[in-house]
């Protein structure tokens, strides 16, 4: 029997306004505990809610993003239930009338594209922050909950896609397609050990080729994808081995320790919650004009997933994704249109540059590009060193241009030939089959020749010399 | 006749955090009963045409400008805090 | 030397500044009134300077004074912050004499939902001054204030009003900012001026009203205009055949109200029975299923955790069951379970939903009458004011004190109670409804036939 793992997602992130959604407290980390609350987020008797009009122009511009319907009217309700960091015992969320629904995010594999239907975007506020601890000094019970309402309030987007994911890998690129959009548009920082994005994913398995839903469980707590990626496999393993010994998976949820992502997580039956949902009576309706959206819409520019299947065109899909997932295809293309050829620039990004932690917006393109077509001509040593400088302000490539690396094999040969005469005891295990050695030889006639030589000829030629 | 059970009425009170006496629930189950019962006569209306109204005023788009004002000191804050630790509220465990 | 069963804030302006009399002297004369009908919650100080001084309703935040919503789970509750109507009363120069009386969280009609026991109707101190707002009509109509705030979501100001014998207004929703007032239902409080008469009555709303940033269901209002016209010509007056004809009104009520419609047409107003096929008959209903709905959400915030009573508990979940219980009085608890049960899962459409449609219906059929009418005429209350303890232990009798009151709620209409005269020594009250922002009409109209009537507003008692 074969098995269809089916995946759905849902998706929290922070927005990065200056201030809360529903009062004007500044919004973000920095005070101490409870410095940053009003009457508003702490729900003191007689406080009203206010929107934040910018987070909702910007969950617009998320709802765009992802190819969503704008309502024409969109509602605020209030979802009830009782916790500490639940100051006026309901949520200000969304419900029936979302700012956005019936989108998508089209992931591009190598395979191909894969679309996932994102079901609706809606905006809420986010809860203060428990911490538990263990009391001191107290009587009654060794524990308690410590609030603090910093957090209360601040704006909210809610994603949640279509269960059309099917394997944990693709999960894992839509959560990272979806975070980088987030970011490129200006929404959130969307980091995960922050907590400006947050992920939860439900998990259920059928069999291959039938459309049922089966029983599926929840997945929380795991904050990286790769994180998620393995707590999803252990998932669909589990629950297939379930249905492959006769058994029934139960509705669960599943807590991930964020610290231990080996270990098994703790496993509860969460009672049906009753939100008991109704429109928020202190809100009025939202009725986005049609200016805003187009002017959001203008924002919006050409998105990651879009980029990465344009430059698959002209280069590998591996490379396009690298480079726009690495946040270097800007870079990129101003690169290539100084001049440089495509696949040697994307190379060069891709590897190289990286490892200089360079940021891509400092560099001064057409400078970079005749480093890139300068490379096969000038000794290492000396591309490696101006790739450092990239950066600088007013950085040229010329100083660098001037050295020639040597590929005169007989110039060369007299170097090889002492350095091996020199390493007999490696020269002997060379021949006896350690192939790997020839690294060693190389290595040390780059060192020799102050890394003018060119690596390829001087590989050609020890590998001749030793035999 | 809409009766409302004792279930009902511990259902309700569990959702509301109502901890109720025995007498409570019986005295309530009572009341809320007639209460329901007077209440129903909503239902009698035909309504199918007929939208909610959630707000009396036709009014949309209120919203405010993402500008700070000053929070709160931390006296304030506390002021009335049945269980105040260091900077935090503090709860029995939640 | 100030009679403050008689001085009207106007009068005590004129005064004031004619210099006749120092502010602290008109502070005082009220301060130390004693207050034998359990009026105020809490007295406060003279603040100082010669601004008029006013009573605020307990469930209205004021900085820095005891607010407790007449509950116990906010027994020593005081705000950081002033709601917007008093930031507003404050900027004009008005000074707080005292937090008044309400039943709690002003849920009642009667004000014996008090946690601190009920408040006494001037008039008759064995009686009712009505609810929610007892407290404040007693101060205004018992010379401990000249005049008042209060809050209203099913008639909290109206009855009151026609129960003790003064001018209360019910504003258009959406005139008047909740910001800092105690919720009781979202969609329906509004807070009003309680006065001695209706140009007091005008002047405060005009302190207190406008658009409000803090409250985004606020709108901008027409300029108020303080009424001196003694001529009702051109007046067109409609008579709701169901809210004058209802089951349970005392004959007493209905002949004063008779008396005051026909003294209308003497004045030049054009009277027309006509009516409200639906709004009365359903009208309670829909309240008692919006109100509580509303209200169970707006209360679940006193949990303990940060304001309030707290009960302790081995756990959060115990903590705030023992301080709910503890806190809340049985009506609130009513209240709370039902709202809690119209929007449950399973119930959420055949109530919760099934009101709010209701809601449209009544506010078409009051739309419909204001094609054809200025106001709407009725009695405020069906009864005048009942003996404390007479409904108490009967939560339906209670809701139906509010019936002729509910309806022009529910379509968020603005309504003035003058009185009209007395049925067994106990004041009756006339009610004027209007059209939505019609709050100028009703303040012409109120005026003129007041005059007219010339009601004497000092309980007999008293004088």
């Amino acid at each position: 029997m074969s098995w269809q793992p089916v995946i759905g997602l849902e998706i929290h992130v922070q927005l990065k306004t200056e201030t809360k959604m529903f009062c004007r407290c500044r919004n973000g980390f920095g005070g101490g505990p409870n410095t940053q609350t009003c009457p508003v987020c702490l729900a003191f008797p007689g406080s009203l809610p206010v929107p934040n009009r910018r987070a909702i122009e910007e969950t617009i511009k998320l709802g765009l993003a992802l190819d969503c319907t704008i309502a024409d009217r969109a509602v605020f309700h209030r979802k009830n239930y009782f916790y500490p960091d639940n100051p006026k015992a309901y949520q200000i969320s969304q419900y029936d009338e979302p700012l956005c629904s019936n989108g998508k995010l089209a992931v591009p594999t190598a395979e191909g594209e894969q679309t996932i239907g994102i079901t609706r975007a809606h905006l809420e506020e986010d809860a203060a922050k428990n911490v538990h601890v263990a009391a001191s000094g107290r009587l009654h019970g060794a524990t308690a909950t410590l609030v603090d309402f910093n957090r209360a309030g601040t704006p909210l987007v809610e994603i949640v896609t279509e269960p059309d994911i099917h394997d944990a890998e693709t999960a894992k690129r839509f959560l990272q397609l979806l975070r980088q959009t987030v970011v490129e548009l200006g929404l959130s920082d969307a980091e995960l050990e922050k907590g400006s994005m947050r992920f939860d994913v439900n998990v259920s398995v059928r069999p291959e080729g039938s459309d049922e839903l089966r029983t599926r469980t929840e997945l929380k707590n795991m904050n990286s994808f790769n994180f998620a990626a393995k707590g999803i496999e252990r998932e669909i393993a589990r629950q297939v081995r379930i249905y492959e010994e006769g058994g029934v998976v139960e509705q669960e949820t599943l807590h991930f320790d964020p610290t231990q992502e080996d270990s098994p997580p703790m496993r509860s039956k969460e009672e049906a919650q009753d939100y008991r949902y109704f429109p928020e009576p202190d809100l009025v309706p939202v009725h986005p004009p049609e200016d805003v959206v187009e002017r959001m819409r203008e924002q919006i520019g050409e998105l990651p997933g879009a980029r990465i299947r344009r430059i698959a065109d002209t280069l590998s899909f591996y490379d396009a994704d690298v480079l726009v997932t690495g946040g270097l295809d800007l870079l990129w293309s101003a690169v290539v249109d100084a001049g440089a050829d495509p696949k040697e620039a994307a190379n060069v990004l891709a590897n190289q540059f990286v490892a200089t932690g360079i940021a891509p917006e400092d560099v001064d393109a057409a400078e970079l590009a005749k480093l890139v077509a300068a490379r096969a001509e000038i000794p290492r040593s000396a591309f490696d060193e101006a790739l450092t400088h990239a950066g600088d302000p007013g950085f040229t490539a010329a100083p660098y241009l001037g050295q020639k690396v040597v590929a005169d094999a007989s110039e060369l040969d007299p170097v090889i030939e002492r350095i091996i005469e020199a390493n007999p005891g490696q020269a002997e295990q060379y021949r006896g089959g350690k192939q790997g050695l020839l690294g060693f030889f190389v290595g040390q006639v780059m060192k020799e020749t102050g890394g003018k030589a060119d690596p390829r000829v001087v590989n050609e030629r020890v590998r001749a010399k030793l035999g | 006749m809409t009766r409302i059970t004792r279930d009902e009425v511990l259902h309700v009170a569990r959702l509301a955090r109502l901890e109720l006496t025995d007498d409570e629930v019986a005295k309530f189950q009572e009341q809320l009963s007639d209460i329901l019962e007077a209440v129903s006569k909503v239902s009698e209306l035909d309504l199918a045409d007929v939208p909610p109204t959630a707000h009396p005023l036709e009014i949309a788009n209120a919203w405010a400008e993402d500008e700070p004002r000053p929070c709160l000191q931390l006296d304030d804050v506390f002021a009335n805090a049945p269980d105040r630790d260091d900077d935090h509220f503090r709860t029995p465990p939640a | 030397m100030i009679d403050t069963l008689r001085l009207t804030a106007e009068e005590a302006k004129r005064l004031l500044e004619a210099r006749e009399i120092s502010g602290a002297e008109l502070f005082a004369a009220y301060a130390e009134r004693d207050d034998d009908l359990n009026a105020y919650l809490h007295r406060c100080d003279d603040p100082g300077g010669d601004g008029i001084p006013l009573a605020v309703k307990d469930v209205i935040g004021t900085k820095g004074i005891p607010t407790t919503a007449g509950s116990r789970i906010l027994e020593n509750y005081v705000p950081v912050y002033d709601a917007t109507v008093i930031a507003n009363a404050k900027q004009h120069g008005l000074r707080i004499l005292g937090k008044t009386n309400t039943d709690e969280f002003a849920m009642g009609s009667s004000t014996e939902n008090s946690a601190y026991g009920p408040t006494h109707n001037p008039w008759d101190l064995s009686r009712v001054p009505g609810g929610s707002g007892g407290g404040s009509a007693a101060a205004v109509s018992g010379g401990l204030a000249p005049w008042a705030l209060g809050s209203d979501t099913g008639g909290s100001i109206k009855q009151p009003a026609a129960l003790c014998g003064h001018v209360g207004l019910r504003p258009t929703y959406g005139t008047v900012s909740r910001f800092g007032v105690v919720a009781f239902a979202s969609s329906l409080d509004q807070v009003g001026p309680v006065a001695k008469n209706v140009r007091d009555c005008a002047y405060l709303y005009s302190i207190i009203s406008g658009r409000d940033a803090n409250d985004s269901t606020t709108v901008e209002v027409p300029k108020v205009e303080l009424p001196n016209a003694d001529s009702l010509a051109g007046l067109r007056i409609g008579v709701p055949k169901e809210m004058n004809g209802a089951e349970g009104i005392e004959i007493g009520v209905t002949d004063a109200v008779n008396r005051a419609i026909s003294l209308a047409e003497s004045l030049g107003a054009s009277v027309e029975e006509c009516s409200l096929p639906r709004s009365v008959d359903y009208g309670v209903a829909c309240y008692y299923l919006v109100a509580p709905a509303e209200a169970s959400s707006n209360l679940a915030r006193y949990d303990g955790v940060r304001y309030g009573l707290r009960v302790d508990g081995d756990d959060f979940r115990e903590m705030v069951m023992r301080t709910r219980d503890a806190g809340f009085g049985d009506e609130p608890k009513r209240r709370i379970m039902i709202g809690t049960y119209a929007l449950s899962s399973g119930y959420y459409d055949a109530y919760y939903a099934t009101a709010q449609k209701v809601r449209t219906v009544i506010k078409r059929e009051h739309d419909a009458l204001f094609e054809r009418f200025d106001v709407l005429v009725s009695p405020t209350s069906p009864t005048v004011a009942f003996p404390i303890g007479a409904k108490v232990h009967d939560p339906l009798a209670m809701y139906l004190n509010d019936l002729l009151t509910i309806p022009s709620c529910m379509a968020g209409l603005p309504g003035l109670s003058i009185p009209c005269g007395l049925s067994e020594g106990l004041p009756v009250g006339l009610q004027l409804i209007g059209p939505q922002f019609g709050e100028n009409t009703l303040f012409r109209a109120a005026h003129a036939l007041e005059q007219a009537i010339d009601f004497d507003p000092v309980p007999e008692r008293l004088r």
